[in-house]
């Protein structure tokens, strides 16, 4: 399994084909308390750069963007009664949805850890 | 029920339990402390004097209520009371500074009140038939005369209740454009910079939104907006001035750049009172534009009044405005053109968006301000708010950061972030401190395209003194946050409530009274 980041924000874990999307820890300090996440419903299909998933905070409602192409296989219910999950362990428990990649070579042109936290440090 | 409040100190608390500041009450001198009103009213009394309905049979079948409603049995003394001390714990723009960014909240002057409320106004009903009703008429041909004029647009949609609904009617106006065209365009383009509602508009109205990023000086970046424009743009939607309280000096060519594409172009009209009289968005090429009236034309917007959002057009939307609207016929006479005359007055019109055709009591208001002030007075509102606005920015230089200070002079609103606080001190902390010190806060965390945004749009209305003592306030205030002092953390510490919990609020929020009613 290999993680990538965005330059929005996004995490995702990938294996084989089947993802797994959250955002980073320094996406959820930066919107503060999470107080609802608007989930995808699975079966959705998303191009990369969509927005499926909404995440609202007591600053603002942010969109979170898909790193990827591919469908919705499922999304985090848990977050339904537990938002806060996504600031307290927002880059495992904390996770959005799962995807079911549609063209692997996408990951090319993410970051690895390494870059993100460069990235991150530049900001 | 009816127990006296004794939400404070009581004596049995003890020596322990000091009450330097707590009153047996709750109370803080005149300030009184005030609970619900189910909270106080007693179920078992009542305190008006009727006789009891009349028996009659019930033809609610199985639906009738079977347990008593617990509506509290006030005296009108008791409701009176409980009315006005909830008001006095209420802020508004009569009681003092507002600088709510992007709202302009800005003095409703007293003529507008008086013209509102007389009898030919307020008493007409939008059913009368139009003979009894042409002054109204009037009124309402008068003000769209006069916006279509400031605006330098061809006609005017009077119907849309606020800014938002004034954009969906923008937005269907080009949709019905495009579709008359045989076009199929999907996306509508939304600078960084726009109003937040402009994406959910065009979103709602069934287009795809995409962003276009600001340059660094605030503005719309025109070469990605170029590149992106293409067959499948229908539009794009700009704030002019923006946001940031910036005007857009490139909106002529991202118009000419839009319509050479085939595109429209909305301008969301919220920030108008920084241009009116100086600019009209006509010369710029806009097609659409929304104008608040319960912004710019001063209609009671801070006291919670209705909005109204008329659209202006260009000639190539005007043929598909929305049904109502007044025309005037060869003897002067004035009558409403609805779906009867449409297929004549206005074949292509998308349709209606609202029952009747308009806030009639904004229209009066808003008339009453433009001809009070004059085209020179107008000028001057523009010109006054612009100063006003410039006067804070430059006045707290050094103390909060501007991040657009560098490019010169904001327009009607000044733009700040929370660079340069304590640790673990935000733009929160700052609003919080300043209702402390009376003010209502300004806008924060909007626009989003800087950290910790603090909007404040302080208006033509306010005296330099007034200007002076928030600036003062607000100085004081970061001056706190900088220096990362703990008890602003935990302020307000002399409004009626103290720190509220946003979060527990936003996560579980209790929007109805489910206290014990026990019958």
């Amino acid at each position: 399994m290999t993680r990538y980041f965005t330059q929005d924000h996004e995490w995702i874990d990938v294996d084989g084909t089947s993802g797994v999307v959250g955002i980073t820890d320094y996406a959820q300090s930066q919107l503060g308390d999470i107080t609802y996440v608007d989930l995808p419903a699975a079966g959705t299909a998303v191009k990369k750069g969509d927005a499926p998933c909404v995440v609202d905070s007591v600053k603002a409602a942010s969109d979170v963007y898909s790193p990827v192409s591919g469908t919705i296989t499922a999304a985090n219910d848990a977050l339904g009664d537990a938002p806060e999950t996504v600031n307290t362990d927002p880059e495992e428990g904390g996770w959005l949805f799962r995807i079911d990649l549609s063209d692997v070579s996408e990951l090319g042109g993410l970051m690895d850890q390494a870059a993100y936290d460069a990235y991150v440090a530049e900001l | 029920m009816n127990a006296p409040n004794t939400a404070g100190w009581r004596p049995e608390m003890g020596e322990g339990h000091i009450a330097h500041d707590e009153t047996f009450t709750g109370n803080r001198a005149l300030m009184l402390e005030e609970r619900l009103i189910f909270e106080i009213g007693d179920t078992s009394t009542t305190g008006v004097d009727i006789d009891p309905a009349p028996a009659a049979a019930s033809r609610l079948g199985g639906l009738a209520r079977a347990e008593a409603i617990g509506l509290p049995g006030l005296s009108e003394p008791e409701t009176v009371r409980h009315y006005t001390r909830l008001s006095r714990q209420n802020y508004g723009i009569d009681l003092g500074f507002f600088p709510l960014g992007s709202c302009t909240m800005k003095h409703n002057p007293r003529l507008n009140e008086a013209v509102a409320r007389m009898k030919g106004f307020k008493d007409v009903h939008p059913l009368q038939p139009r003979e009894t009703v042409q002054g109204a008429l009037a009124v309402i041909d008068e003000l769209a005369y006069w916006l279509v004029t400031l605006t330098g647009m061809d006609s005017v949609a009077m119907s849309p209740k606020a800014g938002a609904h004034g954009e969906l009617c923008g937005i269907l106006a080009i949709k019905a454009a495009l579709e008359a065209r045989g076009e199929d365009r999907k996306v509508i383009l939304v600078p960084e910079s726009a109003h937040g509602t402009n994406p959910a508009t065009a979103a709602f109205a069934g287009f795809s939104v995409e962003n276009i990023p600001a340059t660094e000086a605030g503005r719309v970046d025109l070469a990605a907006l170029k590149a992106r424009l293409g067959p499948d743009v229908a539009g794009v939607m700009i704030t002019n001035p923006n946001t940031c309280g910036l005007f857009e000096p490139d909106l002529k060519a991202i118009s000419d750049a839009v319509h050479a594409a085939g595109g429209y172009v909305y301008c969301d009209g919220a920030n108008f009172n920084a241009i009116v009289g100086k600019v009209r968005p006509g010369d710029l090429g806009v097609d659409a534009m929304h104008i608040n009236l319960h912004k710019t034309f001063s209609t009671p917007h801070g006291g919670g009044g209705p909005g109204s959002g008329p659209v202006v057009l260009s000639a190539a939307l005007s043929p598909f405005a929305p049904l109502p609207y007044v025309k005037r016929e060869a003897d002067g006479s004035l009558r409403l053109v609805e779906e009867e005359t449409a297929a004549e007055d206005q074949p292509d019109s998308f349709g209606r968006m609202v029952a009747f055709h308009g806030q009639m009591g904004m229209f009066t208001r808003a008339l009453a301000y433009i001809l009070s002030h004059g085209a020179d007075g107008l000028q001057q509102v523009a010109e006054d708010a612009v100063l006003n606005a410039n006067y804070v920015l430059r006045s707290l230089e050094g103390v909060l950061d501007a991040p657009f200070g560098h490019s010169g002079p904001c327009m009607h609103e000044a733009l700040f972030t929370d660079d340069g606080f304590a640790e673990g001190f935000s733009t929160l902390d700052v609003a919080k401190g300043l209702i402390d010190e009376g003010f209502h806060p300004m806008t924060v965390y909007f626009p989003l395209v800087v950290h910790g945004a603090m909007l404040v749009e302080p208006t033509e209305t306010e005296s330099k003194a007034a200007l002076d003592q928030f600036i003062g306030a607000l100085r004081s205030v970061a001056l706190r946050a900088k220096r990362g002092d703990p008890a602003l953390k935990t302020a307000p510490h002399f409004a009626p409530r103290r720190r509220l919990d946003e979060t527990l609020a936003a996560r579980k929020p209790v929007l109805a009274w489910k206290g014990d009613r026990g019958e």
